[in-house]
């Protein structure tokens, strides 16, 4: 298999970045820094890094509260994210979302739905506007397995299908809604089995590999651009880590995560490149220092970030008045 | 005899002790059982009962708790757990269109006794989409019981009383509640539902709460007593039914009265007891009912931000001290 090296570096990069960005997140819930939920991305970053290279930036990207690798891997810059984690105005959200809420117009985030399910809906409808303007750009959705169970996945998929709507639905499988594996909440297991009964051209995906993400969302974005119909991709993945910071992970077994562990995406892609002449040119140990940097400066602007304000606590619960 | 306990495990026990004494109670709900909920209140009742009582079910919550509403019809007195109030809203389908009319509509025919229990309130910086305090908001709704214990023997109490309720019962458990210790006697007569309690008693002012500001409240009515203040504290215990006849007679003895809610005060509770004391007992007021309620915000992340949107103790005394000012 040939191997686009400067894509391979790219995609490790961001997947690296993603990694330590969580673990120094993980790191500052201990110090109190960070507070709420924290709900981490760790083992499932192909995904995110793999599902954006197939994004353009003029599409927009719904996701769930765990939705760092996302915010990340669509180009938020780490230190705003890391400033909205210490609650501070320079972040995202201006430290109203937290890190279950964050938002962005630049790059067309549109958050951080921490209401399971919440945000499929809302993907019909921007993929509706985008239609009805005649806009060719497409709409992608994330959402964990658990959200399969709901009635507005159902809704959404029937509708999107019936109104033929440019959205991308990405199921990132990592087959625990909590504590709930997947065999206590589908009847039918195969995620995209089912989303095929509501007519919608549906796959599964290895979410472990890099390259079969971006590679299957490069085909769905085409194919949703060609026949103006949604497509739906379940990605197969698994989270490391427990579910949120208050989790004892009394459901499942030590030695499935540690099987998990041996797809890590990082690790899948180092083998795949060693398995070809390119191997030595990751460059792993300058990403490592790069990534390294680019952390600590997150970590310093957020130190140094500022409160908001307490006599702004009610802007923006209705717009600002328009100037005239 | 009485315990200190959490109020979490006051939780439990109360289901243990109904799942023991009536086979017709389950429990149902989001990770209530492996995960050993997400409150951790039903931590190892699946290793007690079994997976056929103790049910998890997947993420559906109009499903599940229409399930439970189904069950109760036709003979069953189950226990639904929704996560937390803002996820009740994907039931309220359920709730209000079945649970609170289907005993009225079909003319006294089918009553429903459900038992949905729901985690409540901000404080945790969790945001704006799992920190609000709505049971004010399912208190409008007739046809339901809204509970929302504070203490440690409440949440026990109402635990029993709801299971034995002909009608659907709402228990709502403040989220920052689940580790705060309190006595709990299990021989004591349980409060009825629909009855307040005084907790305090005092005769310059009235401050009547529930669920968590009752602690603030309490803290507040020492300070304002250091200063010659008497507080008397009602807690509501019930929003639905509601105790007209406790606070009037508070009314009577004080004349003068503020409200503490972590609910907004648009159309909440808060504006509903002024209504009600407006409407039995308005020559008896001496000064301008206050409330001390939530900023009228969605609940922001930042920490120092929550906290100035929630009810304080320094803003309970502070609004004390301006009833007191009224001649
Ligand atoms: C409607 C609703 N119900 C319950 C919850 C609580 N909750 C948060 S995450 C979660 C599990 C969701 O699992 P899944 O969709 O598979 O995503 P994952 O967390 O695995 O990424 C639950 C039950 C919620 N946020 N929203």
């Amino acid at each position: 298999m040939q191997i686009d090296i400067k894509q391979a570096r790219s995609y490790y990069r961001q997947m690296l970045l993603i990694r330590r960005f969580e673990e120094k997140c993980m790191e500052l819930y201990g110090y109190e820094l960070i507070r709420g939920f924290l709900h981490l991305y760790i083992g499932e970053e192909a995904i995110a890094v793999g599902v954006m290279d197939a994004a353009d930036a003029a599409d927009a990207v719904i996701t769930t509260y765990r939705d760092h690798g996302q915010a990340l891997a669509r180009g938020i810059e780490p230190k705003a994210i890391m400033a909205e984690l210490f609650g501070k105005l320079e972040g995202c959200s201006r430290g109203r979302g937290g890190s279950m809420h964050l938002f962005d117009a630049k790059t067309r985030f549109y958050g951080g739905i921490a209401i399971v399910a919440g945000g499929l809906p809302i993907a019909l409808g921007m993929a509706l506007a985008d239609k009805m303007m005649k806009r060719d750009r497409v709409t992608i959705c994330f959402f964990g397995e658990g959200a399969v169970a709901e009635g507005e996945f159902h809704e959404s998929l029937n509708l999107a299908v019936l109104w033929k709507l440019p959205v991308l639905f990405v199921c990132e499988n990592n087959l625990y809604a909590m504590g709930t594996a997947l065999e206590c909440s589908e009847s039918e297991q195969n995620i995209a089995k089912k989303a095929s009964a509501y007519n919608i051209s549906a796959t599964q995906v290895d979410g472990m590999d890099v390259f079969a993400v971006a590679k299957s969302a490069k085909d769905a974005i085409a194919q949703i651009k060609k026949n103006n119909s949604p497509v739906f991709i379940e990605c197969l993945t698994y989270r490391f880590r427990a579910h949120s910071m208050f989790d004892a992970e009394l459901y499942r077994d030590k030695a499935e995560v540690e099987n998990w562990k041996q797809k890590d995406p990082l690790i899948v892609l180092k083998k795949k490149l060693e398995a070809t002449a390119s191997g030595s040119q990751l460059g792993e140990d300058e990403l490592e220092k790069e990534i390294a940097l680019v952390i600590e400066e997150a970590v310093e602007f957020a130190k140094n970030g500022t409160l908001e304000s307490v006599a702004d606590l009610e802007k923006f619960v209705y717009s600002p008045k328009v100037q005239q | 005899m009485s315990e200190i306990i959490t109020y979490r495990e006051a939780i439990r026990a109360a289901i243990q002790e109904a799942m023991k004494s009536d086979e017709r109670v389950f429990l149902m709900g989001e990770d209530v059982g492996r995960y050993g909920g997400s409150y951790a209140v039903s931590m190892g009742l699946l290793e007690q009962f079994g997976s056929e009582r103790i049910i998890d079910t997947p993420l559906s919550e109009s499903g599940f708790t229409g399930a439970g509403i189904g069950a109760a019809i036709n003979g069953m007195r189950p226990i639904v757990e929704i996560m937390t109030v803002n996820f009740s809203f994907l039931a309220l389908d359920q709730i209000i269109n079945n649970a609170a009319t289907m005993l009225y509509m079909s003319g006294g025919q089918f009553n429903v006794p459900v038992v949905i229990r729901m985690a409540t309130g901000g404080g945790n910086q969790l945001g704006s989409q799992h920190s609000h305090s709505l049971e004010g908001w399912y208190a409008h709704i007739t046809g339901l019981k809204i509970l929302t214990p504070a203490t440690v023997q409440d949440a026990y109490d109402m635990l029993g009383l709801a299971l034995k309720d002909p009608d659907p019962v709402l228990i709502f458990e403040h989220a920052l509640l689940y580790n705060n210790k309190g006595e709990l006697d299990k021989q004591a007569v349980p409060i009825p539902i629909g009855k307040a309690s005084v907790r305090r008693m005092g005769k310059d002012i009235t401050i009547i709460t529930y669920g968590i500001s009752l602690f603030k409240s309490l803290e507040a009515a020492e300070i304002l007593s250091k200063e010659g203040i008497e507080a008397e504290v009602i807690d509501l215990r019930s929003l639905r039914p509601m105790d007209d006849e406790t606070i009037i007679n508070s009314v009577r003895k004080t004349h003068r009265i503020l409200i503490v809610d972590e609910g907004w005060k648009s159309g909440g509770i808060s504006a509903e007891i002024m209504a009600r004391i407006n409407e039995l007992a308005f020559y008896e007021l001496d000064a301008p009912m206050q409330r001390v309620c939530s900023v009228e915000v969605p609940f922001p992340y930042a920490h120092h931000l929550e906290q100035a949107v929630l009810p304080q103790v320094e803003k309970i005394v502070a609004a004390g001290h301006k009833l007191m000012e009224e001649l």
